[in-house]
């Protein structure tokens, strides 16, 4: 179970105090799968990286399973089991695919599970498994390898930032499935993605809307879907074209 | 059986992957004296009569066989220059693997300067795989200048991988190069250099004809305090292909100087240069952390990767 008691992150822009993420107090509990929605600039990713420790809040605390992990670098967050995909990835100059997929297990894995891997994001694994995670990968490849890794990893909690960004041409129903897979009956692990996407929203246990740093709404999918279908929360592409229109007249 | 003792047999297992006596031609050098040589019925390989050194001479038409010429050190003090000429003939596909260990556990600096010619023979394929290293904590220096020089005759292509990774406390490369028509050179460069070392590489490339193209690239990591210097020019003299890049992450309080020129006298010569110079990027280090390494093992990781 993750608890956040109270977290918040300021920022400084321009010698002023930015309030990012605001005295947000929320209960995770295992195995459940969460949307976290909202407009851009909300506090989205700002909050899902403080979960991982990449950036870290200037007050309040956060637990995981009992242990209170504020004050844990990274690396302790992730030996705990606590995994992160980037909206966007970065590459690596000399390192392959298949060594990230590696340092992702944490062991020596053969190169079929390496490939198992990178089948599962719908990549064909002889075309990538010995390529450099460079500048010669498009930003799609890129994204399911990124994904990749986080399979690759045993984690008990995965957070994915906008994990459909950049992967237009590849379904949506693979990776939908991919969540499945990672939360399979036996699999005991917590999923949160940031996601504007209804058909993400469409299959979370829980749907969380955060907006300026704060929670405005929780609760179950039916209990929250009905509301934020169609307002800026939640938004089909078609949708974001006829509000640009609206906007923009 | 070569007469070596432990250190040098580790220096070889660091310089050419080799726990045993390799098949084909040989030739171990330990402190300034041969102590293994073998010839095949293609590959001979003589001592010169004047001065220090061998030539190997490899008939026309020989496949798929390799020459080994490691060098070690392991005697404190011991300053040597040696010339080692290449006669490769005519339709040759081989393997050419050189490098030098130096172990200097005494006072007094060990210096090897290796001075390499390469004749290689129309049509010819040459593979050529060289590495340095150093140990051993004496306050002697370790010290390698090697020269590399090239002759390619129309229509030969030579892959030079060269890497010098740890404990090289000073290094002066020099290679240069000739080509003639449809002659290709590529040559893969990986240093490291870590405290207080110095290397300099200095590269000049020459494009004499038609046809002929070369790539060189060289990837360095500066540590600690450490003095990089890469000068590489390609000279283009007729309608040819030359790229040079230079890539290098630099650390802690490393110094990295990237020279890479182009000397065009042909209107028909097509050449490129690239150089870039950074510190390891802080969302390299985040991602591998978020993977479980911790910042020293995700900093290796990527060194590691960048310099395979």
């Amino acid at each position: 179970m993750l608890e956040l008691k109270n977290v918040s992150f300021d920022a400084q822009s321009g010698g002023e105090k930015v309030e990012i993420v605001r005295d947000i107090s929320l209960t995770i509990p295992d195995n459940r799968f969460i949307v976290i929605t909202g407009p851009n600039g909300g506090g989205k990713s700002t909050l899902a990286k403080l979960i991982a420790g990449i950036e870290k809040n200037t007050a309040g605390s956060i637990v995981w399973n009992g242990t209170d992990i504020t004050g844990m670098s990274i690396t302790e967050r992730a030996k705990l089991g606590i995994g992160f995909a980037f909206q966007q990835p970065v590459r690596f100059k000399g390192l392959t695919v298949l060594d990230l997929l590696r340092i992702a297990a944490g062991k020596p894995i053969k190169i079929d599970k390496a490939c198992e891997y990178l089948s599962e994001v719908g990549l064909c694994a002889k075309d990538y498994i010995n390529r450099e995670v460079n500048a010669s990968l498009s930003g799609g490849e890129l994204k399911r390898i990124e994904i990749a890794t986080v399979i690759a990893r045993d984690v008990k909690l995965a957070l994915f930032d906008e994990p459909e960004a950049g992967i237009d041409l590849w379904s949506f129903n693979n990776l939908i499935r991919i969540f499945e897979n990672m939360q399979g009956e036996d699999k005991q692990r917590t999923i949160v993605v940031i996601s504007h996407q209804e058909r993400i929203l469409n299959i979370a246990d829980e749907i969380i809307v955060l907006a300026d740093g704060k929670v405005i709404k929780q609760g179950s999918r039916e209990e929250i879907l009905p509301d934020i279908i169609g307002t800026k929360y939640a938004a089909g592409a078609c949708y974001k074209l006829t509000e640009g229109e609206k906007n923009n007249a | 059986m070569l007469k070596m003792d432990a250190i040098q047999m580790q220096l070889i297992r660091e310089i050419a992957d080799l726990h045993d006596v390799p098949e084909g031609a040989y030739n171990f050098r330990a402190n300034g004296k041969a102590v293994g040589r073998q010839t095949t019925a293609n590959i001979d390989i003589t001592p010169k009569t004047e001065g220090s050194g061998i030539d190997i001479r490899i008939k026309d038409g020989t496949k798929n066989e390799s020459v080994h010429i490691p060098v070690v050190l392991s005697e404190s003090g011991l300053k040597e220059t040696v010339y080692n000429d290449f006669y490769i003939g005519e339709d040759c596909d081989v393997l050419i693997v050189a490098g030098c260990g130096i172990d200097n556990c005494g006072q007094q600096d060990s210096e090897h300067d290796g001075i390499h010619r390469f004749y290689v023979g129309k049509n010819s394929k040459v593979r050529y795989v060289e590495k340095h290293y150093g140990s051993g904590d004496g306050n002697g220096k370790r010290i390698l200048n090697p020269v590399t020089e090239v002759y390619m005759e129309e229509g030969s292509s030579m892959e030079m991988e060269m890497a010098q990774i740890k404990g090289v406390d000073s290094t002066e490369r020099s290679t240069i190069a000739e080509l003639k028509k449809d002659a290709k050179l590529v040559v893969r460069e990986r240093l490291m250099t870590h405290g207080s070392q110095t290397a300099v590489s200095t590269y000049k490339v020459s494009l004499n004809e038609d046809g002929s193209s070369a790539d060189v690239v060289s990837r360095s990591v500066a540590r600690d305090t450490s003095y990089q210097k890469f000068d590489a020019c390609i000279i283009g003299n007729a309608a040819c292909s030359g790229h040079t890049e230079c890539d290098s992450i630099i650390m802690d309080k490393g110094r990295i100087l990237a020279l890479p020129a182009l000397e065009a006298n042909s209107v028909d010569a097509a050449l490129v240069h690239e150089a870039a110079i950074g510190k390891i990027a802080g969302e390299q280090l985040i991602k591998l952390m978020t993977l479980g390494l911790t910042e020293a093992e995700a900093e290796e990781q990527i060194i590691n990767g960048f310099l395979k």
